[in-house]
C-alpha cells in the first residue's frame, strides 16, 4: 500500500513496459518483482478464464493471470511463448503472462493524462492513465485494480 | 523474563505502533467502520492479555479506553479532542509498558487522570448512545479486579523457579525427568500443579531452541529447490548406463529426501501448544467471575502446522473465555437447574476427513436465540421480515457478524462483540470454518474446522484427462480397479454410476466430469480405477483414469482468487516440482449428495425440518425378510405374545380369541408364517371395540428417532424406507391392514358417519402423516377429505363440499397451517369452523401463535388419542351449538 503511495510522491515514476496484444502498458517498477518464462503451469480446473494456471517459481506456488482474457483481448494464443510479470499482491505471488517485456522507461508523473473516456471499459478498469510516448501511448497499468476487479468476476 | 511476558511485551508493542497510525488514519476518515473496528480489537487484545498477565494498570487503562471507543462504534461523533485523549492513553500505556521492560513488573501508580477523563467523555457522550450508563459502571469492578490480579500473582512469582537453580537441578538429577501432570486438570487443582508445571516446561525449554519461522520457510525452500536439482541429477544419471554417479547420487537422494522430511517436521507442533495458557486463564476466570469451571482438553497431541497454530491460538482464548462468561451459568443458577454446580468447558481436537476439527463445548445454557434476533435487528445486520423466516442456525451465526454482542453487561471479561469477529476473520485466513451448535439448558459447542492448508498431509496422486491431482489419504479408504470384465465393473442405473462393492453400492462420481475436464479421450467408462473415499457418514467412489503414488505433501493455501472452488482444499508442489491441486473430499462429497438428494431436499426440506425435529417412538420388528420393519408405537395398542395353541381357524382365516372377542390375525405379508409351536408375537391395533392382530415374525426393539421416509414404497403395505438407528427400515402402512381384519371396517364407519355426519377436511402435505392419520380418521368414524396443501383445502371449502372441522399441519410449503387459519377466519361462511391443529412445533410460542390466529386446538402429530380426544370434544362443542 505504502508502494502506490511512492507512485504519486516522486515527480518520476519507472515503469517497466509489456506489450499486451499490441498495446504497450506501463507497470510500476515498484511493484514488480520479477519477469519470468513461465514453465510447467498446471491448469486449475474450475477456475475463472483469466487463470491461467498455477506454477512453481522457485519453491512458491505462483498463480498465472492471463492479461489477454483479463484485458477482455480473448485467450492468448497458446503457440507463442510467453513472458510473465511477477507481483506480489497481498501476500500472495502472482504472474502476469504478457506477450512480450520491452525495457525501463523513467516518465515524469505531470505528463500522465487521465484515461480517455471511450476506452474498452476492460482497459479502463484496470488503467490509472496514460502517456503519450513519441511512437506510441503508454497504459499505465494500477496493479490494485487488476485484483481488486478481478475479484468481483470471480464472485460474480 | 518471563517467556509469556516478553511475548507479551512483542506483541503490545506491534500492536500499538498499528493503533498509532489506525488512529490518526480514523481521525481523519470517522465513517470508515473498518479503521475503528481494527483499532477496537487490537485494543480489546491489549486488554485482554494484560488481565490474564496481571497488570492491573494497562487493563484498567485499555478498559476505559476501549470504552470511549466503543461509543464511537455506537456513533458517538468523533471529535478531535477524543482521540488526543486516546492517544495519550496510548502513550502512557507505552511509557508503562517500557517500565514493565526494565524491570519486570509493572510500575507502582495508577493513572486517575487519564481514565477519569475518558469516562467523563463516555458519560459526555450523547444520548443518543443509549447504554452510556453501563460501560461507565464497568470501570468500578476493574478495581477490584485489580486486587484479584495481585493477590493472585503473589504465589505464582514465588513458584517460579530462578534459572539458575533450574539448570543446578538439572544438572544434579539423574534419570529421566518427572512427567509433567495431564493438562486436563480441573482448573481450581491446577495451581499446586504449577510450580511442577513451571520446573518441567522450563526443562523441556532447555532442549528446544527458538528459530524465526522465516528461517524454517526458508529452508523448506531451499530443500524444495534441492530436491528438483537432485531429480534433475537422476535423469541424467538415467539416461548413462553404468554412470560413475550412480552410487553417490543414490546417496544424495536418500540424504535429500530425509532433509526434507526433517524440515517438514519442523513446523509441525502439537494443538496442546495453543493450549498452555488456558488453564491458567481459566483459573483467573473462574475466580473473577464466581464460578468453578473444569477445563477438560483431549488431543492436546494433534499435530498442526505452526503457522495454523499462531492462527487459531488467539480465536480459541477468546472462545474459551465466552464459554466462561456467557455461556456458564453461576453456580447458584446451575444449582437450581440440577447441574451440578461444577461448569465444564471441554477442548477437543482430532483429524476428520483430511480436516482439523477442534471443538469448543460447554454445559452451560446455550445461545438466546430470541435475542441475537433481537439484536441482529436492533444492529441492522438482518431487517425484521428476513429474520423471521430464517431457522435457529442461521440466527446463530449472527454471533459472529462484527459488533455483535448481546451479553448485557460489558464485562472486562468478553462482551463488548469483538471476541467472536476476531474469531471468524482469523478463521477464514486459513481457509477454515466454524460452526455453532448450541441447546437451550445444555450448553453450546463451537467447531473449527481447519482444512489441510498449510499442514502436512499423506496424499494419494491420482491423473484425471492428463492432469494430477492429489487427494488427501485420510479420507481414502481403499482403491478398486474397475474392468469391464471383472468382478469389480461400473454399472449405471440410468445415468448414476454405481458399483457393487462387497455388499453395498458405492455411488461413483468421474473427476474428470466434476471438474469439467473431460476431453472425451480415454473415456472407457465401465473401466478406471475408484478412490473409495469418505467424508463423515457419506461413502462414495471417485472415479480417476490413473492413479501413480502416495506422497507427503506440504499443503500450500490456494491464492484468494481459487478458493471459491469448493473441490480444491489447497494446492502443493511435488517432489518433481510440479503444482498440483489437492482434491477437498467434503467439496466432493456436498457434489455427490448433492446430485443425489438435493433435489428431494427441495421438495421434502418442509417435511424434513418436522421430522428433524421430532423424534418418535418407533417399534421395530421383523416380519419376513432380514430388512426390518417399523411402526410409530403411538399407533400399536399392544403388544402380545400368544401361545400358538390358542390360534383357531375360522373359515380358513386365523383368530384367537382375544379379550372376550375374535381377533382376526392379518399377516404383514406371505412371508410371514405362523408359528405352529411356541409362542406368536402380534402387534394389537384396536379401535371402537375392535381389534386386530399383525403377526411378525420377531418384535425386535422400540426406538427413538426421526422419521424421514426416504424411498416411497410401491408396495402395499408399505409406505416406504426409512433410516432407523442408521439402518434401512420399512415403515408400514396400517391403513392397509384394517380393511383386511374386518371388511367392513372402513364401510362400517362410513355407515356411522351418516349419522354423525362430521367430515374432516386434513390438510397435510406429507404424504406418509396423510397415509398414517386418514385410516386412523376414519376409524374413529369421521369421514375425511384429504388435500395436499392450503391452497387445496381453501380449493374444497369454496367449493361447497361439506367440512365440519378442519385438521391442519403447520409446517407445509407455500402457504402455512397458520396462514390458511387466517384464510378461513377471514372468510364468513367458514369462520366459526372449528380447526385443529397437527403439527411438531409444540412449544408454547407456537401455540400461543395458534390461538391468536384461530386454532381450536393444538396436538402433537404423533399424539393419535390427543387428535381424537380434540376431535371429539369439538363435535361435542358442535352438536350443542346445533
Amino acid at each position: 500500500m505504502t508502494m502506490s503511495n511512492d507512485n504519486h510522491s516522486g515527480n518520476f515514476i519507472e515503469y517497466v513496459t509489456v506489450m499486451i496484444g499490441g498495446q504497450l502498458f506501463g507497470l510500476p517498477i515498484s511493484q514488480v518483482q520479477d519477469v519470468f518464462m513461465p514453465d510447467r503451469l498446471a491448469r486449475v480446473p474450475l477456475a475463472s478464464a483469466e487463470v491461467a494456471g498455477v506454477l512453481n517459481l522457485r519453491g512458491r506456488i505462483v498463480t498465472a493471470i492471463d492479461m489477454h482474457c483479463r484485458l477482455g483481448l480473448g485467450k492468448r494464443a497458446a503457440d507463442r511463448p510467453a513472458m510473465a510479470v511477477g507481483i506480489e499482491f497481498h501476500g500472495e505471488s502472482y504472474g502476469l503472462l504478457i506477450d512480450t517485456v520491452g525495457e525501463v522507461l523513467k516518465l515524469a508523473e505531470n505528463t500522465r493524462e487521465p484515461v480517455p473516456v471511450n476506452l474498452d471499459p476492460h482497459l479502463a478498469r484496470v488503467s490509472c492513465g496514460v502517456h503519450r510516448l513519441e511512437k506510441q501511448l503508454l497504459v499505465v497499468l494500477d496493479v490494485d485494480r487488476i485484483f481488486d476487479s478481478g475479484h468481483e468476476a470471480a464472485a460474480a | 523474563m518471563d517467556d509469556l511476558l516478553r511475548e507479551f511485551l512483542t506483541e503490545t508493542g506491534e500492536s500499538l505502533d498499528t493503533v498509532d497510525v489506525e488512529l490518526v488514519h480514523f481521525e481523519q476518515d470517522p465513517n470508515n467502520a473498518k479503521i475503528l473496528d481494527n483499532i477496537f480489537r487490537l485494543v480489546h487484545t491489549i486488554k485482554g492479555t494484560c488481565g490474564f498477565l496481571g497488570l492491573p494498570r494497562l487493563e484498567a487503562l485499555a478498559h476505559a479506553a476501549e470504552t470511549l471507543m466503543g461509543k464511537f462504534r455506537d456513533g458517538m461523533p468523533v471529535t478531535g479532542e477524543a482521540v488526543t485523549l486516546i492517544l495519550s492513553t496510548i502513550d502512557r500505556i507505552k511509557q508503562i509498558l517500557e517500565q514493565l521492560e526494565k524491570d519486570q513488573k509493572e510500575p507502582e501508580g495508577s493513572d486517575p487522570d487519564l481514565i477519569g477523563e475518558l469516562e467523563r467523555m463516555v458519560i459526555d457522550a450523547p444520548a443518543a448512545a443509549a447504554p452510556a450508563p453501563a460501560p461507565a459502571a464497568a470501570a468500578p469492578p476493574q478495581a477490584i479486579g485489580t486486587l484479584t490480579y495481585q493477590v493472585l500473582e503473589r504465589p505464582l512469582r514465588v513458584g517460579e523457579v530462578p534459572l539458575d537453580e533450574l539448570e543446578r537441578a538439572f544438572r544434579e538429577t539423574a534419570g529421566p525427568v518427572p512427567t509433567p501432570p495431564a493438562k486436563a486438570k480441573p482448573a481450581a487443582e491446577k495451581s499446586a500443579a504449577k510450580e511442577e508445571d513451571d520446573k518441567s516446561d522450563s526443562k523441556i525449554a532447555n532442549q528446544t531452541l527458538r528459530v524465526n519461522v522465516e528461517t524454517l520457510e526458508h529452508l523448506m525452500t531451499m530443500v524444495s529447490e534441492l530436491v528438483l536439482t537432485r531429480n534433475q541429477l537422476l535423469e541424467i544419471a538415467r539416461r548413462h548406463e553404468n554412470s560413475e554417479f550412480k552410487v553417490p547420487l543414490g546417496r544424495l537422494s536418500s540424504v535429500t529426501a530425509e532433509l526434507q522430511e526433517g524440515v517438514m517436521k519442523t513446523r509441525m507442533q502439537p494443538i496442546g501448544n495453543a493450549w498452555q495458557k488456558l488453564p491458567r486463564i481459566v483459573r483467573d476466570l473462574s475466580a473473577e467471575l464466581g464460578k468453578q469451571i473444569e477445563l477438560d482438553m483431549r488431543g492436546a497431541e494433534t499435530e498442526l502446522d505452526r503457522q495454523v497454530l499462531e492462527l487459531i491460538k488467539d480465536p480459541l482464548t477468546h472462545m474459551v473465555r465466552n464459554s466462561a462468561d456467557h455461556g456458564l451459568e453461576a453456580p447458584a443458577e446451575r444449582r437450581t437447574l440440577g447441574k451440578p454446580e461444577k461448569g465444564t468447558i471441554r477442548l477437543s481436537a482430532y483429524h476428520e476427513g483430511g480436516h482439523i476439527i477442534i471443538e469448543i463445548s460447554d454445559d452451560g445454557r446455550g445461545l438466546n436465540t430470541a435475542k441475537i434476533k433481537e439484536k441482529a435487528i436492533a444492529s441492522r445486520i438482518v431487517t425484521e421480515a428476513a429474520a423471521e423466516k430464517m431457522t435457529e442456525v442461521q440466527i446463530h451465526k449472527f454471533i459472529f457478524a462484527p459488533g455483535f454482542s448481546t451479553a448485557a453487561a460489558v464485562t472486562s471479561v468478553s462482551g463488548r462483540g469483538v471476541g467472536m469477529d476476531v474469531v471468524r476473520t482469523n478463521i477464514d485466513q486459513i481457509g477454515g470454518t466454524i460452526e455453532v451448535k448450541s441447546s437451550p439448558g445444555h450448553g453450546s459447542t463451537f467447531v473449527i474446522k481447519i482444512p489441510l492448508t498449510l499442514a502436512i498431509v499423506s496424499a494419494l496422486i491420482v491423473e484425471a484427462a492428463g492432469d494430477r491431482f492429489a487427494i488427501p489419504q485420510l479420507a481414502v479408504i481403499e482403491l478398486v480397479r474397475a474392468q469391464a470384465n471383472s468382478e469389480h465393473k461400473i454399472e449405471r442405473i440410468k445415468d448414476a454410476p454405481v458399483l457393487r462393492l462387497r455388499d453395498k453400492l458405492l455411488p461413483l462420481i468421474h473427476l474428470k466430469s466434476l471438474l469439467k475436464i473431460d476431453d472425451g479421450e480415454n473415456s472407457e467408462p465401465e473401466n478406471g480405477f475408484i478412490v473409495v473415499t469418505q467424508v463423515g457418514r457419506e461413502t462414495f467412489g471417485i472415479v480417476v483414469d490413473g492413479v501413480f503414488h502416495t506422497e507427503e505433501i506440504v499443503v500450500k493455501p490456494m491464492s484468494t482468487r481459487l478458493r471459491h472452488i469448493a473441490m480444491f482444499s489447497g494446492n502443493t508442489i511435488l517432489g518433481d516440482g510440479s503444482v498440483i491441486m489437492i482434491i477437498d473430499p467434503n467439496g466432493i462429497a456436498k457434489s455427490v449428495v448433492g446430485t443425489t438428494t438435493q433435489s428431494s431436499d427441495a421438495d421434502e426440506s418442509e417435511q424434513q425440518r418436522d421430522a428433524n425435529d421430532e423424534l418418535i417412538s418407533l417399534l421395530i420388528f421383523r416380519a419376513g425378510g432380514a430388512q426390518p420393519k417399523a411402526v410409530p408405537l403411538s399407533l400399536v395398542t399392544r403388544l402380545e405374545e400368544i401361545d400358538t395353541k390358542k390360534i383357531e381357524y375360522s373359515n380358513g382365516r386365523p383368530l384367537i380369541q382375544y379379550r372376550g372377542q375374535l381377533m382376526p390375525l392379518i399377516r404383514v405379508n406371505q412371508d410371514v408364517a405362523l408359528k405352529i409351536e411356541g409362542t406368536q408375537p402380534l402387534l394389537v391395533f384396536s379401535d371402537e371395540g375392535r381389534s386386530m392382530g399383525l403377526v411378525v415374525d420377531q418384535i425386535i426393539d422400540i426406538v427413538e428417532d426421526r422419521l424421514n421416509i426416504e424411498v416411497p414404497s410401491e408396495t402395499a403395505g408399505i409406505l416406504g424406507s426409512a433410516v432407523i438407528k442408521s439402518q434401512a427400515t420399512e415403515i408400514i402402512d396400517v391403513g392397509y391392514y384394517l380393511p383386511q381384519a374386518f371388511e367392513d371396517w372402513l364401510i362400517r364407519t362410513e355407515r356411522k358417519l351418516k349419522a354423525k355426519a362430521h367430515t374432516i377436511l386434513f390438510v397435510e402435505d406429507s404424504a406418509f402423516f396423510r397415509n398414517m392419520l386418514t385410516p386412523v380418521l376414519r376409524s374413529a368414524g369421521y369421514a375425511v377429505t384429504t388435500v395436499g396443501g392450503a391452497q387445496d383445502a381453501l380449493d374444497v371449502l369454496k367449493s361447497g363440499d361439506q367440512v365440519d372441522m378442519i385438521v391442519t399441519d403447520i409446517e407445509m410449503p407455500g402457504m402455512n397451517g397458520f396462514e390458511l387459519a387466517q384464510a378461513v377466519r377471514a372468510d364468513q361462511r367458514t369462520a366459526n369452523l372449528p380447526i385443529i391443529a397437527l403439527s411438531a412445533l409444540t412449544s408454547a410460542d407456537a401455540i400461543e401463535r395458534g390461538r391468536q390466529v384461530g386454532f381450536h386446538d393444538y396436538v402433537a402429530k404423533f399424539d393419535r388419542p390427543g387428535l381424537l380426544a380434540a376431535l371429539k370434544e369439538q363435535a361435542a362443542v358442535m352438536r350443542e351449538a346445533a
